[in-house]
């Protein structure tokens, strides 16, 4: 994560304003339910990944541990994040 | 307060372009969901749905009907039509004015928006056809029925998302219940599956990529159909007088509303409808033996609703059979409830109780008899049909064997 802090902190700053909190409250090791980001604010960050990196991110509500995009944790999802990135300027 | 019949029923959708073929596939437990085939249907992600196949509407309308009727008009004309003849009802003279038209769709004329957004945004073109309007109103449909069959009492479409058609006919039941009408014409329909149509659905993230899976553990969302359920309900004593052959009785009906939230489901919300229709209907949760399931394969829904059948039935929750034929022909939104009430009509009539296909693993949190891939032979008398919309509207109708 250190060698891209930018996308480190653009998803930060999206999950911060989706739980309407200041970015410094949103510490790597918390989960979505103890930032307050219930199901629809889940999708709407995930459009909201979308939109900032301009990638597509694999993810069902129905089977969220299924899926290959990891949501337990918001180093999780940074890292998530990461990994499409760096896929998307491989191809 | 008067009893109300059904006289007449019609239908088309992913599994037939009528009632016996529909009903053949729902006894065999056919699928009827498969690739989507329109335009752009490669930038989606979502690529399955229960579309209607050999569909030539060129067979069924003339041109200037075609330039007026949207899909979704088409699908329920032609339903009505059935359903119409079947009842063998003459609506000319003096009784067409006793009856009307009461139609569900959630998305009214959404092909004849996506093509014209397409031409004027993408196409860079000026002008559109100008039939666009009476096309895509959520009305169309109702009016042309009215039209077409010179009903002249009272006619509305109702818009409750996946409820609409449950709406629906439980306004025609109270309608023909109070003596507002002899008989009306109800049901639904939709018609969305289209690239604009599939692409808001997909960014919900509740679509499934290969098969709906009703109360299996590894379902993984929803599958959209398309197509049309129309029936009439008629005054029973009129039906009688005429002898007329009644399908099943409509017994009873309940809505309510969650007041909670805008997609999630709520367990007490549908309970009090199901318990609702039962009061409604006077009957005896020991009465029912079916329940056609709203079962759309979400996680949510059906883990919800299987709590809700559950709590309302209570120790004969453990004796009813509970299906959902969205398995068979996708999720139909505003004309689900319509297609589904066939399924009732079926179990009443036949003894034929339809499958919830596609069952693979069990769900300690589904644990009712889904009635598993197979269809049941099973003498029942009453029936209910749920249907749980977003944004919390829910709508149980109850029927009995005539």
């Amino acid at each position: 994560m250190a060698e891209n802090p930018s996308i480190r902190d653009r998803v930060i700053a999206i999950i911060a304003e989706q739980a309407v909190l200041e970015r410094d409250q949103v510490g790597p090791e918390m989960s979505l339910t103890e930032l307050g980001i219930d199901s629809l604010g889940l999708v709407e960050s995930i459009f909201a990944f979308e939109e900032e990196f301009d990638i597509s991110v694999p993810f069902n509500a129905n089977e969220p541990s299924e899926s290959d995009f990891d949501i337990s944790s918001v180093a999780a999802i940074i890292g998530a994040v990461e990994k499409l990135v760096a896929e998307k300027e491989a191809a | 307060m008067r009893r109300v019949a059904i006289t007449g029923a019609g239908t088309i959708n992913a599994l037939g372009h009528d009632v016996p073929t529909t009903l053949a596939a729902m006894r065999e437990g056919r699928c009827g969901i498969g690739p989507l085939e329109f335009r752009d249907v490669e930038r989606l992600s979502v690529r399955i749905g229960g579309q209607v196949r050999g569909w030539d509407a060129e067979q069924h309308f003339n041109r200037q009907e075609i330039s007026l009727y949207d899909r979704f008009t088409q699908f329920t004309m032609l339903a009505a039509k059935q359903a119409v003849e079947q009842s063998g009802l003459d609506f000319r003279g003096k009784m067409g004015f006793d009856c009307g038209v009461i139609l569900g769709t959630a998305g009214g004329g959404v092909m004849t928006s996506d093509e014209n957004y397409r031409s004027v945004y993408e196409e860079g073109k000026n002008r559109v056809h100008p039939f666009v309007v009476p096309k895509l109103m959520n009305n169309a449909a109702a009016s042309h029925v009215s039209m077409e069959w010179s009903l002249r009492g009272p006619s509305f479409t109702v818009a409750t998302a996946c409820a609409s058609s449950n709406h629906a006919m439980g306004l025609a039941f109270q309608m023909v219940r109070s003596g507002g009408a002899r008989a009306i014409i109800t049901g639904g329909s939709e018609a969305m599956l289209c690239f604009g149509g599939i692409k808001a659905w997909e960014g919900l993230r509740v679509m499934s990529k290969d098969a709906c899976r009703p109360f299996s553990a590894n379902r993984n969302g929803m599958v959209q159909g398309e197509g049309a359920g129309v029936f009439v309900f008629e005054d029973w004593d009129h039906a009688r007088a005429r002898g007329a052959e009644i399908l099943a009785e409509v017994a009873g009906f309940s809505m309510t509303s969650d007041a909670a939230d805008i997609v999630m489901p709520s367990q007490a919300g549908a309970q009090r409808a199901i318990a609702g229709a039962l009061r409604d209907a006077r009957l005896a949760p020991e009465e029912v033996g079916y329940v056609n399931a709203h079962g759309t394969g979400t996680a949510a829904n059906d883990k919800t609703e299987c709590a809700a059948v559950a709590h309302a039935f209570g120790h004969h929750a453990d004796r009813l059979m509970i299906s959902s034929t969205k398995s068979m022909h996708g999720h139909v939104i505003g004309g689900t409830g319509a297609i589904e009430l066939l399924a009732c009509i079926m179990a009443l009539r036949d003894g034929v109780i339809a499958p919830t296909i596609g069952y693979e693993e069990p769900d300690p949190e589904c644990a009712l008899d889904v009635v598993p891939n197979v269809a049941r032979e099973r003498k029942v008398t009453a029936a209910l049909s749920n249907a749980f919309a977003f944004g919390g509207l829910n709508a149980v109708l109850a029927l009995r064997a005539a």
